[in-house]
């Protein structure tokens, strides 16, 4: 089962802090590169294809907020090409659990772009993974420069994110030069969550705040799945993914998201026909 | 055996720090009321050339007692701070004031940790040194360095703040108060009744661009209660001494701003990232370091307002 595989890897991070066996000097981040052992632990070293024909991946140069880094991926097959985008799978290599997300595309919603956020604790390569159906991974990377100042990727308003805990919104976008007709819809799902990493420690008991965080979220339209994630520590706090797709004339948008804790929030909507 | 190391090594640690106390330059500081003097931090980025000392920290020094309001952005400007405040009175500090828990302010507790001295803080101050402390040591090491970072330890504060207190330093009664969430959460002023000077910390900003890191709605709602404080000038966080309330405005303008521009995009379904590049750009030649805070003000901005 992914998700129980995703967890095992929080946990071997986590523990790998812990025991203070991260082998990056925090210093000097280019003397080692974790991306060859993050493909390992990851993708089960499966060889990694030139994803430039396949999906790129924008973020800022510099993490402006480091909580709040927004990042998009984009897929770049042609709509002649008879291969599809299974999964894309987010990996920032410094953070202390790299694996962001995975997201795993509907079979039938046709999503090209997804915009998410994540937190980022240092400079890092981040790269994006496709996994295609035809079995094989192409892979796209950028790179970040850490936040400065007083940025952390921790809670600005701890009592306002409990508060929000599970409070689910949905927005479609009027996607300009494309009539209702087209299909074509960008929307967005947020989610309130305070998402604790477990990965902050505490100076006064030298214990770690556990973690709290949406690790599976799932959306519909109909019966039909047009877009799931599978969420790690990375995420930023309120989840917020926000992507297009096509629509096959469904009513109803459904959102279901499920936390550590073993919370699921769900909740529907319906779709204006109008497409905005 | 153990116990022998620990307390060697307590005493090596002693004697290392009373003998760079005692070669520490004073930290230059200036009265600007009674008995109350304030070193202004230079308008820059936290930085090895700067030992961190970009925010204006100060004491106020009472009848039988001396008040330290935060730190300094290293544990060296701490000890300068310490100098400073021992070539001007002997008396005990007996409090250390933490206007919140971001470096500039905290990284320099380390130089007050004595017996009879009292650490203050916001009642939220603990949680976001626990969340935020190591994070920003090892943030800090990288851009400062590890001689400059040897020795910051996260102290947190032992009397906390939930409304309001009154601290004597004798014959000079100080207000403390706690805000609910505005630059962070965990914003704490000080106010000296007897010359009704009020150190505010980053809940006020002059010339060096406000930075955002609680509420901006919030922070907009605390300007507004604090105008009505009765201080006749104000300690900001960073920049220049200034009168009260004048001083609040070019503030309450940027983030009046910077809102109104975050929720018109907000509502014409615009990104965050053009948030980023566009929000509050006509600001831009009114604050310095705009292009270090601007961007992420706005980020986090819209983070905030887009649940509205």
């Amino acid at each position: 089962m992914p998700g129980r595989r995703f967890r095992l890897l929080c946990v071997a991070s986590l523990l790998s802090v812990m025991l203070g066996a991260r082998v990056a000097p925090a210093a000097t981040p280019e003397a080692y590169d974790p991306w060859p052992g993050l493909v390992q632990d990851i993708f089960n070293n499966r060889p990694m294809n030139d994803g430039a024909d396949v999906i790129t991946i924008e973020m800022p140069y510099r993490a402006e907020d480091a909580a709040i880094v927004p990042v998009t991926l984009r897929t770049r097959l042609s709509p002649s090409d008879s291969r599809r985008v299974l999964t894309i799978t987010l990996v920032i290599d410094q953070n202390p659990a790299p694996m962001a997300a995975k997201f795993a595309l509907g079979p039938d919603a046709n999503v090209t772009e997804i915009s998410t956020r994540v937190r980022v604790n240092n400079y890092t390569d981040v790269h994006a993974v496709a996994e295609l159906s035809d079995g094989k991974l192409y892979v796209a990377k950028t790179y970040v420069k850490a936040s400065g100042g007083c940025s952390a990727p921790a809670a600005k308003n701890a009592d306002e994110a409990r508060s929000r805990l599970g409070q689910m919104r949905y927005r479609q976008f009027a996607q300009p030069g494309q009539g209702p007709a087209s299909g074509a819809r960008e929307a967005q799902i947020m989610i309130g969550h305070p998402s604790n990493s477990g990965l902050q420690r505490d100076q006064v008991t030298l214990l770690y705040v556990p973690a709290f965080f949406v690790n599976e979220l799932r959306l519909w339209q109909d019966d039909s799945l047009v877009l799931a994630m599978e969420g790690g520590i990375s995420i930023s706090e309120d989840p917020n993914i926000r992507f297009t797709y096509v629509s096959n004339g469904a009513k109803r948008f459904r959102a279901e998201a499920r936390d550590t804790k073993g919370h699921m929030f769900q909740h529907e909507w319906k779709i204006d026909d109008s497409g905005i | 055996m153990t116990h022998g190391v620990s307390v060697l090594a307590l005493l090596l640690a002693l004697g290392t720090s009373t003998l760079s106390q005692a070669q520490e330059q004073e930290l230059p500081v200036s009265e600007v009321a009674p008995k109350i003097f304030v070193h202004a931090g230079e308008t820059a980025l936290m930085a090895r050339e700067n030992d961190g000392a970009i925010a204006n920290i100060g004491f106020i020094v009472g009848d039988n007692a001396v008040a330290v309001i935060d730190t300094g952005g290293s544990v060296r400007e701490g000890r300068r701070l310490l100098a400073a405040i021992r070539a001007r009175t002997d008396k005990p500090i007996r409090y250390v004031i933490n206007t919140h828990g971001h470096p500039d302010h905290v990284f320099g507790n380390a130089a007050f940790v004595s017996d009879g001295t009292v650490f203050v803080g916001h009642r939220n101050l603990p949680r976001a040194l626990a969340a935020r402390g190591q994070f920003y040591i090892d943030a800090f090491r990288r851009i400062m360095g590890e001689q400059l970072l040897d020795g910051v330890r996260m102290i947190a504060p032992t009397l906390l703040v939930d409304g309001t207190i009154q601290l004597d330093l004798g014959s000079r009664t100080l207000t403390l108060k706690a805000w609910p969430t505005a630059h962070s959460d965990n914003d704490l002023t000080v106010l000296d009744e007897q010359t009704r000077t009020l150190f505010a910390g980053d809940l006020v900003f002059l010339t060096h661009t406000p930075v955002l890191d609680g509420s901006i709605r919030g922070w907009l709602r605390v300007i507004d209660e604090l105008s009505t404080l009765p201080a006749q000038r104000v300690i900001p966080g960073h920049g220049p001494v200034s009168e009260w309330p004048g001083a609040l405005t070019d503030q309450r303008r940027y983030l009046e701003t910077l809102a109104s521009d975050v929720r018109k995009l907000v509502a014409h379904g615009e990104p965050i990232t053009v948030a980023a590049g566009t929000a509050a750009a006509t600001e831009r030649s009114r604050w310095k370091l705009f292009a270090d805070y601007n961007a992420r003000n706005a980020t986090t901005a819209f983070s905030e307002i887009e649940w509205e």
